[in-house]
């Protein structure tokens, strides 16, 4: 087992599922003689070459409107978004054509597509770089949404992405790239739609994706040594397909829920896990459930006020405080 | 039009035709319009909703393109698709029957007139939103090349989608990348209800955009059978020997509205002497009957024969798309994720609707 960065953890299911499938291809703006905008892809193209690893120009709605073409017809792309944010631009072929091609045609065809990039705020790139569309896409029937909070986790989700036969918004953390933890270097699958619980305890349930997860943990940590509380802190890993069964046994066991999401709250990732804790287990709470979103306004670029505008482990102790007061 | 007909009636792709190959051609253009006019008799009647984008004075495009592609040829379209679906050799049952919303249609009744697929034919759909599917057409040449198969990706858009920014995203890339894709701009002079002139800015034609991205163009004449597969021909020997992309606009004309509920096709944009003159001038059904009567492939008899097949071909997919059954209301959940229908371990790992 090595310890390894996140982004390098990605780049060993590129690898490994390029030497396993000759369909994979990787596409994206500067993944390939770059080594990638974010190195994720760094020495693949150099190893595999140029019909493998391809460089595309700054054309989001062609060359994903052209995996899901080459999709349709059986290859199975890797497409780079640099930034998710930039999906705006090829919105369209994402969802319409992505998105809806197997229902319009009856299961007829399929889109066996991942697209893949980062989707976070905090490093000061201003609102138009800094989107979480989680919520945006996972509320598409058709698409599914997946966001690792690690390495390990990211390299065993990513490659039974690769392999799933349905459209998989793979979405990764500028903030997450250089982190590193144990990732075995050898063939390991994540399911997608599979939470894991990161710790265990009994008196509150974090819900969390993505580096929203980190957060939580710290926020843990703090409330276990500073106040006596000990949190159960639940990955949810992927968002569509859901891992409702994993959220309601925490809830069923600690009766209180405080949900951390980067997303904006306005029909974000939580108002829908909020809503399936309300319609499930209503009689399970001891108390309302609480959020902790990116705060409601578009991504601030001043660096110190950024920090303060996503989601902090002091305002996850906070609402904690509230709900088990 | 006489003289260009025959000029490309010599062209090889053409001279080299049967009788029976050219008998083939018009009956595949009439049937076109008569499972077309069927439809459009059932849908003023009340069996179909939405959207019914009419084909009509159009078939020798979709007819002569399709008819020249060879096995490893494929074909994407917009939504005014019924015409490529039949020339691909889409039965009318399921285009009817997808029309009328049945679970016997191509896509199940999940789809509609906008959205015929036939992947076992090449043909890749049906796509509603403008210009939306010229990336997908891309993609298609590409897995092309990419399985090292020779063989083209026939991509058709309207004279309104060329002003869809993806379109010149894909013209770039497809020659940047050496893309077997044919762009094909069927230009019936209106996207709805706005004329050509009032829409794109103009040089010589649409396609000449294509110099732009140093891609060979040609415009024609697409009122002529043999003229579309001549230029179609001399793509597709591009596209099989040398990986390049093309592109060719088709001068064409709808007799009907932007889509049925289109109220001013008559009179409004246009002028009904118009619509007139070009059924009388141009259709492109009489002129190819025209041509194979005066070449003696058919005898008048032998067309009203054809016709009336091709009428009773149309009036018995009607029938048997009102006596299908429709979709059962839990076909709602049906083919949205591959791994769900299947059951796969995927399929069943997780949430993945959302119903209350």
């Amino acid at each position: 087992m090595a310890h390894i960065e996140y982004r390098d953890a990605l780049n060993q299911a590129f690898a490994e599922e390029i030497e396993r499938d000759p369909n994979v291809v990787l596409i994206g703006e500067e993944v390939a003689q770059y080594d990638g905008a974010y190195k994720v892809t760094r020495g693949l193209w150099k190893k595999y070459g140029d019909k493998r690893v391809v460089d595309t120009p700054i054309s989001e709605a062609a060359f994903i409107g052209m995996g899901v073409g080459a999709a349709m017809l059986g290859l199975r792309p890797v497409i780079e978004l640099m930034f998710w944010s930039f999906a705006t631009v090829a919105y369209d072929q994402i969802v319409n054509n992505a998105g809806q091609i197997r229902y319009m045609s009856g299961g007829l065809i399929n889109c066996p597509i991942v697209i893949r990039g980062p989707a976070n705020g905090g490093t000061n790139v201003g609102a138009t770089h800094s989107h979480t569309p989680e919520n945006w896409f996972a509320a598409i029937p058709g698409l599914k949404v997946v966001s690792p909070a690690n390495g390990y986790d990211a390299k065993g989700l990513m490659k039974t992405a690769i392999r799933d036969n349905d459209p998989v918004l793979f979405m990764e953390n500028t903030l997450l790239y250089g982190e590193k933890c144990e990732v075995p270097e050898g063939e390991y699958l994540i399911p997608l739609g599979l939470a894991d619980l990161k710790r265990e305890g009994g008196d509150v349930s974090l819900i969390a994706h993505g580096r929203s997860v980190n957060v939580a943990m710290a926020a843990a940590e703090r409330l276990a040594s500073e106040h006596g509380i000990q949190a159960d802190v639940l990955d949810l890993r992927s968002i569509r397909p859901l891992d409702q069964d994993a959220i309601l046994r925490s809830v069923a066991k600690t009766h209180r829920v405080v949900l951390v999401d980067e997303s904006k709250p306005f029909c974000g990732v939580s108002a829908q896990i909020s809503s399936i804790i309300m319609e499930n287990a209503f009689d399970e709470l001891d108390a309302p459930v609480r959020r902790v979103c990116t705060l409601d306004a578009p991504a601030i670029y001043s660096p110190p006020i950024e920090k303060l505008q996503l989601p902090t482990s002091d305002r996850v102790v906070g609402k904690v405080l509230e709900v088990c007061a | 039009m006489e003289k260009t007909t025959a000029k490309h009636a010599k062209a090889p792709v053409n001279a080299s035709l049967s009788a029976e190959e050219k008998i083939g051609l018009l009956r595949t253009m009439l049937r076109i319009r008569r499972f077309e006019q069927t439809a459009l008799k059932f849908y003023n009647a009340g069996k179909m909703g939405g959207f019914l984008h009419v084909y009509i004075g159009q078939e020798s495009i979709a007819t002569g393109t399709v008819s020249v592609l060879g096995e490893h040829d494929h074909v994407i379209t917009a939504y005014r698709d019924h015409g490529h679906a039949i020339a691909c050799g889409m039965g009318m049952n399921e285009c009817m029957a997808e029309l009328f919303g049945k679970s016997t249609g191509c896509s199940k009744g999940k789809g509609g007139s906008m959205h015929f697929f036939a992947p076992d034919k090449n043909f890749w759909g049906g796509h509603g939103i403008v210009g939306g599917q010229t990336p997908l057409g891309l993609g298609l040449a590409y897995a092309v090349k990419y399985k090292g198969l020779r063989g083209a990706a026939l991509c058709f858009l309207g004279d309104g989608a060329v002003n869809q920014g993806c379109f010149y995203e894909s013209l770039n890339m497809a020659a940047l990348f050496e893309l077997p894709v044919i762009y094909v701009i069927e230009n019936n002079k209106y996207s709805m209800g706005t004329s050509l002139e009032r829409s794109s800015v103009l040089d010589r034609c649409l396609a000449q955009r294509a110099e732009a991205f140093c891609i060979d163009w040609k415009q024609a004449n697409g009122e002529d059978l043999y003229e579309v597969r001549a230029v179609t021909a001399w793509a597709l020997d591009r596209a099989w020997n040398q990986s390049k992309p093309s592109v060719i606009e088709f001068d064409t004309y709808r007799y009907y509205g932007h889509s049925v509920a289109d109220s001013k096709h008559k009179g409004g944009y246009r002028l009904e002497e118009e619509i007139e003159r070009y059924k009388r001038e141009h259709d492109p059904l009489r002129l190819f009957k025209a041509t194979l009567i005066a070449d003696k492939t058919i005898t008048e008899e032998q067309y009203e024969a054809m016709d009336a097949d091709a009428k009773n071909e149309a009036a018995a997919s009607a029938k048997f798309a009102d006596e299908s059954p429709l979709p059962e209301p839990s076909d709602i959940f049906s083919d949205v994720y591959f791994e769900v229908d299947r059951q796969t371990e995927a399929g069943r790992t997780g949430r993945h609707f959302f119903n209350d």
